[in-house]
């Protein structure tokens, strides 16, 4: 069993997908951890040896910020873009879109489950 | 798309110079400003400054935090306080 940063990564999966279980490593730098362990990305994860996870283990601890350090570190920045009072922290704190999109419509992603408004009249023809 | 980094940040000359004027003696006044676009330096720190909102002058505290950021973020332009309410 596979066990990294907290994480059980699914042993039938090749390493460099398995490693993208693991919040804040994606393709990319998972494709960069196998490569300077010396490792072939084609590897499943049950398959490493107890080395070859050791050495992914340090390289990640060294080297990369994942689940709960890099989740904190977010919500600080969000917490200080509220604490100031700029206009990307009165999105956050409206749950609206940061980036300039429109709110008319969709925007569902931010604003969760519709809202219906109680009293709003159907348009009739 | 962000700003050239080899251009520097943008900050309006007038409003640069009325800082630094201000920096070297103690006394220190509200700065009345419509460059929202200027980038807040590190200069501009413990200054307040009262920006336009294309209605009138909103204060803004400069703290450390807000460094890099634009001066306009900090004066809303719209005011939205929800729908009315029509049965009344």
């Amino acid at each position: 069993m596979a066990r990294i940063a907290g994480i059980d990564l699914p042993k039938n999966k090749r390493g460099e997908i398995g490693l993208t279980y693991i919040y804040g490593i994606g393709r990319t730098t998972a494709q960069k951890i196998l490569t300077e362990a010396g490792i072939s990305l084609d590897v499943k994860v049950q398959e490493w040896t107890d080395d070859q996870l050791t050495a992914i283990r340090n390289i990640i601890n060294d080297q990369f910020k994942v689940e709960g350090a890099l989740r904190s570190e977010v919500q600080l920045n969000i917490k200080r873009l509220m604490d100031i009072g700029c206009y990307r922290g009165l999105r956050h704190r409206k749950g609206l879109p940061l980036r300039g999109q429109r709110t008319k419509n969709n925007s569902r992603t931010r604003k969760g489950k519709r809202k219906t408004v109680a009293g709003k009249k159907k348009a009739t023809k | 798309m962000g700003r050239s980094i080899k251009k520097g940040p943008y900050v309006d000359i007038k409003l640069e110079n009325k800082v630094l004027k201000q920096n070297e003696g103690t006394k220190r006044t509200v700065i009345k400003t419509w460059s929202r676009r200027s980038t807040i330096t590190p200069d501009f720190v413990g200054h307040t400054f009262a920006v336009h909102n294309g209605n009138k002058f909103i204060p803004v505290y400069v703290t450390e935090f807000m460094v890099g950021h634009k001066l306009g973020e900090f004066a809303p332009t719209r005011n939205f306080k929800g729908h009315a309410n029509k049965k009344m």
